[in-house]
């Protein structure tokens, strides 16, 4: 397969930011941030639940239980020692209003803590944490995530994401939108059913070494492409599965991060951004927010290891190492990604902290994360993580 | 790092029942283009968005900055979603100052809403998962029990609550933007009302409303128009557990932490004679008294003398919600923002009616959840 490092010249989101190209990256905000301004900061524990296909027994809270005091134990710490508290996670999910406010119990906040709450994914609560520590006044936050898609019909409830005027009353879902999509990418240049079956052996060979990995085992890809459709241009191994789980974080700064692991992940780059919403005016095929977010985070500015690509359906793998400029070179998804196991709201979390990994194990020096909401790849956050 | 941060626009859409003539994106811009055109600066002069809302359920769109990004100018840039229940509004503006403070973005926008016709909060608010008790009598059932324990520990006279109640609704009656505008309220109105959740009247109660609020907040060198900014001289968070023995629900722990660290921060030791105006949640009449005493202006079981006296009426020495406060308009997730944009607007002398005098430190203050969380500002007219 061909991998393309820039956009499309003259695709709609290109004429969308083009009116403004140079303010768009946020030239003052990009500029802070690639200089020496920024605080250095790591993430210094993680811990996760196993993924299930369904968490019958226990609720949100007694997933994250286990997982915070994990974490804790990992980083040596108590929620005293926590400057910040931060998570990520969708009321829409658990079926209730303030879902996140029960939640908090599997922290134990007393006394009062100083916290915080995203509707995003967990990973944009790492990323709240870490703009967090660059004020200064504290060395440690504490992030978490959690979610449980099984209760409910995850494919109603991502279609509320939706345009509710325009859109929703069309249900066009998540997946019928990623078949779009990828219909668009066979359609458009030398990606094949084939390239994307690809993808989703190698996820579900890397998932065996992943002990909270769901689905795991060695798939032959003509077999693959034997197995009937699903929504064309679609198999049902090319959409994520059901999971439910839970995600948790500790980042630190500077000296503090080296007190509590010899080998911290330290965040060299961060970035976030958002596409337009309406579906005719992006370029389906590309992922001009994933590459801005890259540039700014600094993915391209020295040899990347590793890649962990919240890519939920296959395909989206491919389009997202173009956007990254990721070579042939590049293990991508080494915990199996989001083929293997898909906690909504967890999951863009999760690439971070596998990413982290492998850097805090030493098995990699570098390592970019990123991470996705929305339909068809709308928004998109980039981290890249070094070892010292 | 740490950066000095402003607020350098403000804009507010008319709060109402219902806003037919707009969608939910039509309601957001009107907010954001007002905060965008009191600041001077454009659409491209925003580096990046932060929105906030209450719990998706009251509109029925889940995650709804996605959709959101185009009406929000947001495309291209970083965009973030905050939702920490009531105080949301408060937070998200926290959330936005902290990218500028922390020297990642000179001028961020933020915008916080809610459009509760578009669905039916009380239905939201009651929904249930099994094993847990059901708050099936909205808000104001759940806060009432903590309101009549204040009275008992008080000893507060009956009428307090009615008084907050006129006093605010006169108050909206100078605000442009307010929802309600009760020209014929009065003391017996107020009395005379239904009692629905003893000790709260109907008339003690907020209304339910469509609205947004915007601001846009600065970096020191990137301060914009006509007017002189708002400096954030404090800002806090904090949280603590829903429920738990020993819990003080009427006067919470967590609310008096977070007041004291905006005060430290900002330097006020007596916050009644420090602060000139004060934009306080008080979402149901009596948590003006309860609240007076949590953010230290008055000594625990005191609070109720200060809205007796009219010490905080409009005239009075401590002004509490001289926009008339989250008893005339109640857009959920946007209500904190709107208590942080009323006390920039007081510093920035742009209050038209409702302004008041010489106001040189205000605060802005929002609770959610049941008063397990708070979201705090000191604002100032001199550069912290």
């Amino acid at each position: 397969m061909v991998l393309r490092a820039t956009g499309k010249a003259g695709s709609p989101f290109a004429a969308v930011l083009g009116r403004r190209p140079v303010r768009t990256i946020s030239a003052s905000g990009a500029a802070a941030y690639l200089g020496e301004a920024m605080r250095d900061v790591a993430i210094v524990a993680t811990a996760q639940s196993p993924a299930l296909r369904k968490e019958e027994r226990r609720n949100e809270v007694e997933i994250l239980m286990p997982v915070i005091h994990e974490l804790r134990e990992n980083a040596k710490l108590d929620q005293d020692d926590i400057g910040f508290t931060v998570s990520g996670s969708c009321d829409y999910l658990q079926g209730q209003p303030f879902a996140f406010v029960t939640a908090l119990d599997a922290i134990g906040p007393w006394p009062p803590i100083d916290e915080s709450h995203v509707e995003m994914d967990g990973a944009w609560a790492l990323y709240e944490a870490w703009v967090r520590l660059q004020h200064g006044d504290i060395d440690t936050a504490l992030v978490y995530s959690f979610g449980k898609s099984s209760p409910g019909d995850i494919r109603r409830i991502l279609t509320l994401q939706l345009d509710p005027y325009y859109l929703v009353p069309m249900w066009p879902d998540p997946v019928a939108l990623a078949a779009l999509q990828a219909r668009a990418l066979l359609e458009s240049d030398g990606v094949s059913e084939k390239d994307m079956a690809e993808v989703v052996a190698r996820s579900r060979k890397h998932a065996k070494d992943n002990p909270n990995a769901q689905l795991k085992g060695d798939v032959d890809v003509d077999q693959l492409l034997n197995e009937p459709m699903y929504l064309s241009p679609l198999r049902k191994h090319d959409c994520p599965p059901i999971t439910d789980g839970a995600a948790a974080v500790i980042l630190a700064a500077g000296d503090k991060a080296r007190e509590i692991t010899d080998r911290p992940a330290w965040i060299r780059g961060i970035d976030h951004r958002i596409e337009p919403h309406s579906l005719g005016v992006r370029d389906l095929t590309d992922s001009p927010s994933t590459r801005k977010a890259g540039e700014v985070a600094g993915v391209g500015s020295g040899k990347v290891d590793v890649a962990e690509l919240y890519a939920p359906f296959s395909h989206q793998e491919i389009i997202l190492r173009r956007a990254l400029g990721l070579g042939d070179g590049v293990n991508v998804n080494p915990s199996g990604g989001a083929l293997a196991a898909n906690a909504v709201m967890v999951a863009g979390l999760l690439r971070v902290i596998e990413a982290a990994q492998r850097i805090m194990d030493g098995s990699a020096d570098r390592a970019v994360a990123h991470a996705t909401s929305g339909p068809a790849l709308q928004q998109n956050l980039v981290a890249v993580l070094e070892g010292e | 790092m740490a950066e000095r941060v402003a607020i350098t626009g403000v804009g507010q859409t008319k709060y109402d029942t219902k806003r037919a003539d707009v969608s939910i994106a039509g309601l957001c811009r009107e907010a954001a283009v007002r905060a965008l055109e009191d600041a001077s600066v454009t659409w491209n002069d925003i580096d990046a968005v932060v929105i906030g809302k209450a719990p998706d359920m009251f509109e029925g769109v889940v995650m709804p900055e996605l959709y959101l990004a185009d009406a929000m100018g947001a495309t291209g840039k970083p965009m973030m979603r905050v939702h920490t229940a009531g105080s949301v509004g408060g937070s998200t503006a926290l959330v936005a100052a902290g990218l500028v403070k922390a020297g990642i973005h000179k001028r961020v926008l933020t915008m916080a809403f809610e459009k509760q016709s578009e669905s039916d909060a009380m239905w939201a608010l009651a929904m249930r998962i099994p094993f847990q008790p059901a708050l099936v009598a909205g808000a104001g059932g759940y806060f009432a029990p903590h309101i009549r324990a204040y009275i008992r520990r008080s000893n507060a006279p009956d009428h307090i609550g009615i008084l907050v109640a006129v006093k605010d609704r006169q108050n909206a009656l100078k605000n442009p933007y307010a929802h309600l505008h009760l020209e014929d309220i009065s003391y017996e109105k107020v009395a005379e009302s239904m009692m629905i959740w003893d000790p709260l009247r109907y008339l003690e109660s907020c209304p339910s409303s469509d609205g947004a609020c915007a601001m846009v907040v600065a970096a020191e060198d990137s301060v914009s128009g006509d007017r002189a900014p708002a400096w954030f001289a404090g800002t806090a968070m904090r949280s603590e557990a829903t429920q738990f023995a020993g819990r003080d629900q009427v006067n919470p722990q967590a609310g008096k932490d977070c007041a004291k660290e905006v005060y430290r921060q900002a330097g006020i030791s007596d916050p009644r004679r420090e602060i000139d105006a004060a934009e306080i949640y008080v979402p149901f009449s009596w948590y003006e008294p309860m609240w007076m005493e949590n953010l230290f202006f008055a000594p625990e079981g005191e609070g109720w003398k200060m809205t007796d006296s009219g010490a905080t009426a409009i005239d009075g020495d401590m002004p509490i919600n001289p926009s008339g406060g989250v008893l005339s308009s109640n857009p959920i997730g946007a209500s904190g923002m709107i208590r942080y944009a009323e006390a920039a607007m007081q510093i920035r002398g742009q209050a038209g009616e409702h302004q008041i005098d010489g106001v040189r430190t205000a605060m802005g203050h929002a609770y959610g959840g049941g008063a397990q969380f708070y979201s705090m500002c000191i604002l100032t007219k001199d550069k912290p």
